[in-house]
């Protein structure tokens, strides 16, 4: 690129800068060693490899026959694509309709707050479970919901009668809800900060003007607070939509157990399990190569969608 | 950001209004309620006896403290230990974040920095594709061998996009004319990266530091794909153990419970979720000073 009109020519900016391009080595032999050099490791989906064939580091990946698309269409044909596909599409689009609201009507109101200590009191307790880790929430939910011990389960059973509260951390149906409450209570607080910075910059005299005009809560809602995120609902939207098939295996994986495996394996606990676990290499990373594909072109499309629609999208 | 309305012109609420008004205002409450009631009833439990906890459901203050659970899990070791390689991982590898993270953002920071589109591409792509767990887990495992060496919790995570280019948007921001006083001066490119980038970005310094420091804390996946020497384990594998595998808790350790008889199962695993969880509630001021900042570069483009 640019042998004409930069002036600057590569051996001048090599020395002149020389102290920058020394520095960027390790961000880049970073980038070239874990990132790049897995992506080379996809040549793995095409083979029938194993460890033990060849010689040498890479000897494996030299060695081992290739097999064409065999591989993948032994993954698409085999019985556990379609449980796959449709356990980590319940939960994702579950998801998507209960969970990713949250945060924005959280947001909405406590725009609505009038008193600043009550909202920053109320914004400082909501937002400490982002940070607790995935450990710690599947902690708290055994200690909760424990049919044994736990509270809220003894809570429900006066309810429900005795032995008949409901079972949530083994009882298959109640997998996915306990996901999205799970999920909800760990990251509805944080995710507000986005929309809530977004509002930050509503000029207040719209609303005192509302106000004058008499728009009612509803009308200064629609008129005013909703279109001031709707770019940052969109930008949420596309980066949800584009991990529709991420999961993320650790609360999933910290949740699942022999009683829920039925509903609970997905994708990224499937990938773990075959590849690292039973070492079946080339189906799981045939597998893991369908997922980050199909998320990309996702995101690559939600992003165009969003630009087509006159938002400014991701990037 | 809490400016958006002010009291300060009374025009008057209907009554209607106002109980829509006393309706947002309890159900804030009731959210925030339910998100730290969980935490409050496991430090009361875990300071209560067993009795008091299998004979009263829920309580936020227990009848008599007990320090037993305490006292269990500091003396068997497996806690204290997992604590203190946590804290190793943690700090060596936010240090190793902060390396890798600030010296790849400051020459794509820079517009005269040649070559700058190519390799912000390359950071961008791999923020939209990646080979997987399967490539990467032989690529650590295999290839580098680094199983059971903390090298693979430090290594390849030493970078998180998203961080990154929060840094990098903050340097971007500092006023070039800074930098070219400093050349003037004679000074180079690393020295003025030390001796004036880098003191003048210290806010975006602590909050991307805060949140790697938080993710190795939490990290639970890559410990238990990858460490497997139990003198090795971070807390919160530890805390995943003692939590679900019920049973060993009670013989081990030949700790004398004296006159409560059992030992307090439960309290034990109570304690220690505690354990794992205050050292990031300390933090967590510190982290709220930052992160509004941190979220508001990272997500939204300007």
């Amino acid at each position: 690129m640019g042998n004409q009109a930069k002036k600057v020519t590569w051996k001048q900016a090599l020395y002149a800068h020389r102290w920058l391009y020394i520095m960027i080595i390790p961000g880049v032999l970073y980038m070239v060693i874990f990132n790049y050099l897995p992506m080379g490791g996809l040549v793995m989906a095409f083979q029938e490899f194993s460890p033990y064939n060849g010689e040498g580091l890479f000897g494996p990946f030299l060695e081992s026959p290739f097999v064409g698309l065999n591989v993948f269409r032994k993954f698409f044909t085999g019985p556990d694509f379609l449980m796959l596909l449709k356990n980590t599409l319940s939960i994702s689009i579950a998801s998507l309709i209960f969970y990713f609201p949250a945060p924005i009507i959280l947001a909405l109101l406590l725009n609505e707050l009038g008193g600043k200590y009550f909202k920053r009191i109320t914004q400082t307790m909501v937002y400490i479970p982002h940070f607790i880790s995935w450990v710690i929430v599947a902690a708290l939910t055994q200690q909760m919901f424990s049919t044994t011990d736990g509270f809220v389960y003894q809570l429900m059973e006066q309810i429900f009668g005795r032995g008949n509260g409901p079972d949530v951390m083994s009882n298959p149906g109640l997998f996915v809800p306990m996901l999205i409450g799970q999920s909800m209570w760990k990251e509805t607080g944080y995710g507000t900060i986005i929309f809530l910075a977004a509002l930050a910059g509503v000029d207040v005299e719209l609303y005192e003007a509302a106000k004058v005009d008499g728009a009612n809560r509803w009308q200064r809602m629609w008129h005013i607070t909703l279109p001031a995120i709707r770019g940052t609902i969109v930008i949420m939207l596309i980066l949800k939509v584009g991990s529709l098939l991420n999961t993320g295996y650790e609360q999933i994986f910290l949740m699942q157990n022999s009683m829920n495996r039925g509903v609970s394996e997905v994708f990224d606990t499937y990938i773990y399990t075959k590849g690292v676990v039973n070492g079946n290499y080339s189906l799981a990373t045939a597998a893991g190569m369908f997922k980050s594909v199909v998320s990309m072109i996702m995101v690559l499309g939600a992003n165009k969608l969003a630009k087509m629609c006159g938002e400014s999208g991701f990037y | 950001m809490s400016k958006t309305k002010e009291k300060g012109t009374k025009i008057k609420r209907s009554p209607g209004d106002q109980a829509v008004q006393v309706l947002i205002y309890l159900l804030v409450a009731a959210f925030a309620l339910v998100t730290i009631l969980p935490f409050i009833y496991v430090v009361a439990g875990s300071f209560a006896t067993e009795r008091e906890l299998t004979e009263r459901a829920f309580f936020l203050i227990p009848k008599t403290i007990s320090t037993n659970a305490y006292q269990y899990i500091f003396r068997t070791g497996d806690a204290v230990r997992g604590l203190f390689n946590s804290i190793l991982v943690t700090v060596v590898g936010t240090m190793i974040n902060m390396f890798f993270s600030c010296t790849l953002a400051y020459p794509l920071s820079r517009p005269y920095f040649k070559g700058r589109t190519g390799i912000m591409n390359m950071v961008i792509v791999t923020m939209l594709f990646s080979g997987g767990m399967v490539p990467s887990y032989i690529l650590i495992a295999n290839i580098l061998k680094m199983k059971n060496s903390y090298l693979a919790l430090w290594l390849p995570t030493a970078i998180n996009a998203f961080n990154m280019i929060i840094i990098k948007n903050y340097f971007q921001g500092i006023p070039m004319e800074l930098e070219e006083a400093a050349r003037m001066d004679g000074s180079n490119d690393l020295l003025t990266f030390v001796k004036i980038i880098l003191p003048l970005s210290k806010p975006v310094l602590a909050s991307v530091g805060l949140f790697y420091a938080v993710s190795h804390w939490n990290s639970y996946f890559n410990a238990m794909l990858y460490i497997s020497d139990s003198k090795k384990e971070v807390i919160q594998i530890v805390l995943r153990r003692i939590i679900f595998l019920t049973s060993s808790v009670a013989t081990e350790g030949g700790f004398d419970w004296g006159a409560f008889g059992t030992p307090p199962q439960k309290a034990i695993k109570m304690a220690t979720t505690v354990v794992a969880t205050v050292p990031i509630l300390l933090v967590y001021p510190f982290i709220q000073k930052f992160f509004t900042q941190g979220v508001m570069v990272g997500s939204v483009k300007g």
